[in-house]
Order: structure tokens, then sequence, then C-alpha cells
């Protein structure tokens, strides 16, 4: 590791993360500076800091609405995408059977093409079936867009188990079902929850399918921040945008801190 | 993300003996009328005959498709492509170097990067679009601190424009270069790069002779993952550019939401998926001729 690193210049490289790190964080730093303004305009640096319209935010039943979707939303379409991908990721996984590998390129199918497509798609399914503008749209809508996140977390949860143990719970007596349940399911569980949290922060933050989907009676918080932001800047939307900044940083942060995320994004397992 | 996914699944140990049909009765349910049928539906509307107000009567016209070819549309799609591609080539030149130098970091250093990084990645594309509005508006962030350094005379607005669209896209599809590079070179097999270091390569030259070459499907697959990304980018767009700087997806949406043609809408939708899962196929079928 050290040879390797004394061959890169450790500065030049050094130097160079810096910078990425700069233009990363610097939009976020500065919208999180913006929300502590007092005054309704914009102004960087703060002039005298206060926490204002973060009250402001928390007592506006326009934004605490918008949080309360956005909120129902992501837990209960992140559940949808883990209840759609687990069936499938074990399918995939015990059996390889064809059918399996359909339903997981079906669920791939809206991670790779624009998600605008996706939205328009489902504007004209709901308007057809006469059953427009409702939650529960936007949650099944979100759940299927971001099943493949869950797929594919489980699936690198599936692929460490060592099969030995299924033929050894089999060969104790163990129906297919029991060694799912006993054997399997608390293996994986880990990587399911990492699955869940990925799919309800990127449902969290996603705008144009709810926006075409429910966006004019189920208003999520990237929806009203767009809306505010077309009638001019306030901190309140800035407030907003930190309120996102955390959620994200929190749930991250915990899988970092419980779950081998460089795993969860396929580099090698921890060798300690 | 695909790529992942292949990956990821293993090889049967045994073919199918056991099937499971019962555990596949819910996401059967929920991913045929829910992830198949709305694209089935575009491709029927998009055929449809149009009928002002937001409404459409099945029929089999090409109309739509027609239209896509005169210059105005013909002219955003090729903007469309062309600011796609340039985005994915400047997103990987950065996120190549980058992904490479955050894998050579102790794995501790790692998680922070990957932390910062998923978070970045998950960010709202409204939210990003707001915070680059922000920073580059006249009175707030890089205007001033130009003017500090003496490169400005006066705070100017940097935004609407391409140079605002353009940095702004950036930052929206990094995190993704990072997420394709990462599997693969975090599990470079170093000894490669050691042993072109002792037969005398420097840096720069293992870099280019060694790690380029073994990397470049990777490099294909990430450049179409973030082609097809911005092509179905609208907030961006829309908010940090002029009408001149709009890409196909804020055209679809203004026809969906201004012009109420859903039928046209459909059209472009279609041209648009068409692009995109053509190269997604390209990206699987090279990738599948590697191994």
């Amino acid at each position: 590791m050290n040879a390797v690193l004394s061959h890169l210049r450790p500065w030049g490289a050094r130097a160079f993360l810096a910078l990425v790190a700069v233009y990363l964080a610097l939009p976020i730093l500065v919208v999180s500076a913006v929300s502590f303004n007092e005054k309704r305009r914009l102004v960087f640096p703060p002039e005298n800091p206060t926490f204002l319209w973060y009250g402001y935010f928390l007592n506006d039943t326009a934004w605490m609405n918008a949080f309360g979707n956005s909120l129902v939303i992501a837990v209960s379409s992140a559940f949808v995408a883990c209840a759609l991908a687990l069936p499938i990721a074990y399918a995939v996984w015990a059996t390889n059977s064809r059918y399996a590998r359909l339903l997981s390129l079906v669920s791939g199918i809206q991670f790779m093409m624009p998600p605008v497509i996706i939205a328009i798609g489902y504007l004209l399914f709901w308007a057809l079936l006469g059953h427009v503008g409702k939650i529960e749209n936007t949650i099944l809508a979100h759940g299927v867009l971001f099943s493949p996140m869950p797929l594919v977390t489980i699936s690198v949860g599936l692929s460490a188990i060592d099969r030995s143990l299924l033929d050894a719970a089999a060969t104790m007596g163990a129906r297919p079902s029991e060694v799912f349940r006993t054997v399997v399911l608390p293996l994986v569980l880990p990587y399911i929850v990492a699955g869940y949290c990925f799919a309800m922060v990127l449902s969290l933050n996603e705008f144009i399918v709810a926006y075409m989907v429910a966006g004019f009676s189920v208003e999520t918080l990237p929806v009203k921040m767009l809306n505010s932001l077309r009638g001019g800047f306030t901190p309140a939307m800035a407030v907003g945008s930190v309120f996102f900044l955390l959620t994200s940083l929190v749930v991250f942060g915990l899988v970092g801190l419980f779950g081998d995320l460089p795993r969860l994004l396929g580099a090698e397992s921890r060798k300690d | 993300m695909a790529e992942v996914a292949a990956a990821a699944a293993p090889p049967a140990a045994e073919p199918a003996k056991r099937r499971w049909p019962t555990g596949l009765i819910l996401p059967s349910a929920v991913l045929w009328p829910l992830g198949v049928a709305p694209l089935v539906l575009l491709a029927i509307v998009s055929l449809a005959e149009n009928v002002p107000g937001g409404s459409y009567v099945p029929g089999f016209e090409a109309t739509h498709y027609l239209r896509l070819l005169e210059p105005r549309y013909a002219g955003v799609l090729f903007y469309s492509l062309w600011l796609s591609a340039l985005v994915a080539v400047i997103a990987v030149t950065i996120g190549f170097p980058f992904t490479y130098f955050v894998t050579r970091q102790p794995r501790r250093v790692q998680v922070l990067w990957l932390v910062g990084l998923m978070t970045v990645l998950s960010l709202s594309e409204v939210l990003v679009a707001f915070a680059w509005q922000v920073l580059l508006s006249r009175n707030i962030g890089l205007s001033k601190i130009l003017v500090v350094v003496g490169l400005l005379e006066s705070p100017i607005s940097l935004q609407p424009g391409f140079g605002a669209v353009l940095v702004a896209l950036v930052y929206l599809v990094l995190p993704y270069t990072f997420l394709l590079f990462y599997p693969s070179l975090s599990r470079f097999d170093r000894s490669l790069t050691e042993a072109a270091g002792t037969m005398g390569a420097g840096p720069g030259q293992q870099f280019l002779t060694v790690v380029l070459p073994v990397m470049r499907i990777p490099i294909f697959g990430s450049l179409l993952l973030v082609f097809v990304y911005v092509l179905g980018a609208y907030v961006t767009p829309s908010q940090l550019g002029s009408p001149e700087h709009w890409t196909v997806s804020v055209y679809i949406t203004d026809q969906v939401f201004t012009v109420y043609n859903l039928p046209f809408a459909s059209a472009m939708a279609m041209a648009l998926m068409v692009v995109s899962v053509a190269l997604v196929l390209l990206s699987a079928k090279i990738g599948e001729s590697k191994r």
C-alpha cells in the first residue's frame, strides 16, 4: 500500500482530491449558510445569522405538508422496492431461473432510462385508469423505479452466503421456506436494510416522476421547492435543502458506520 | 447500475432444480403492470391523434414522429446529444483519476468519501440546481470571490448560461461515475502497476499504459450512464439555462404541461427511449464480448 502511495506523488493526488472535495462541497456549504439569513433576500455570508427561517419552515403548513408527503412516500415506497427486490434477488440466486432474471431486467430497465420517460408513462397510465393525483400512485411509481437499489444490495449480500450452509440445513430436514427464513434471511438482513435506505433517500429527493404522477395534488418537498424556486429565492428553500442534506448524511453515515459501505458499493470484503 | 447487478449475481451452483413460483407472484403482479405497461402505453399514445387540451384518440399516425424531424426539434435533439456527450467526457475525465486516488486511501478514509459521495448523489436535482443558482448569482458566492481575487471588476451573474448548465450537470453526474469505477478500481490488481514501476514506468506512464487499457469497459459504461442521465436532466437545464440551453427532456415536459400535446410528448419520449435503450444494449454487448 505504502509503496503504491509513494509512486503516486502523494501531493499531486492530494491536491486533486482536495479540489474535487471543494467542488462537491461548495454549493452545499453556500446553501447551508444562506439558510441563516435574517432578511428575505439571500446574502452570503449571512448578516446577523439567525434560525428565524427554520422556525418559519417548521410552522408553515405548506412546507410541512410537503415534508409529510415526502416522508410517507419515501418510507412506503422503499418498502415496496424491497418487497419487489427480495424475492427476485433470491430466486435469481437460488435457482437462476430465466423468469426471475427477466423480472430483474424489468426492474433494472427503470434505472437505465431517463426518468422523464417513465414519468410520462405513469401519467398516461393513471389517467387511463382514471385514478389521478393519488399518493399511492407516487408510492408505487417510486417503489418500482428504485427497486434496482435493493436488488443490487441484496444480490451482493446473497453472493457472500456459503451455499454449503443451505445444503447442511436441507440435510437436517429444513424445507426450502424454512431454509430461507432461518438461514438466508438473517444473513441478508443488513443488505436489505442498506437497500431500503438507498431507495428511501432516492425517493425523498426524486423530482420529475413525483411531479408528473401526482405533483398537483400530492406536493413532495422537491416539487414544492421547484414551485417556490420559480417564484424567486427565499431562505425557506435553503432550510429545506439543509433538511435534505442532513437526512442523506445521517442515513449514509449510519450505513457507513454499521455496514460495510465499500463492499456494498463493490469493493472487496474487509480484510481485518 | 445494471452492470453492478450483473457482477453481483453469482452463477447458479446447479441448474434450476427448485422453482420458486409462489415467491415471484408479488413482483410479477407489480412489475408487469407498473414497470412495463406504462411504456407500452407511451408507444400507443405516440401514434395517437392529438385532441387539443390534453387528450388523444387512439390511432396510427406518424405525424408526431415526422414533426421530430423538423429543424427546430431535430436541433434540440442534436443539441441534447452533444451536451450529453460533452458532460460525459468531462465527468469521466475528472471521475476516473478521482476514483483511482480515493481507492488508494485507507479504508476508513474511503468510507468517509463514500458517505459524502452517496449524500451528494442522492441530492435532489432541484436542490443542486438551486444551490448552483445561488452560488453563481450576482450577490452571492463565486462572483464576489472573483472580485476579491481581482479577476472581475464588479460582481456579475454567472447564470443563466451554458457554463452554469455544464458545471451543475457535471456536479450531478460525478458521483455516478465514481460509483461505476469504484468496484473495478478498488479490485484493481496493484501488482500490475508495481511491475510497470519496476520496469521504469513513471506514475503517469503507468496510468496511461496499464490502468487505462485494463479499465476500458468501466470507462465506456460510465460514459454511457452519464450520457443517458444528462439526456433525462430536466431541472438543471430549465433553471440554469436560457431556452436555447434546454434539452429534449425540458421540451417533453413543456409539451405535457404547457402545450398539452400528449401524443407529441410521447413521441419525443419514445425517441429518447430508443436512443437510451440502444446505448445501454450496446454497452451490455461490449461488456459481454469482453468476458
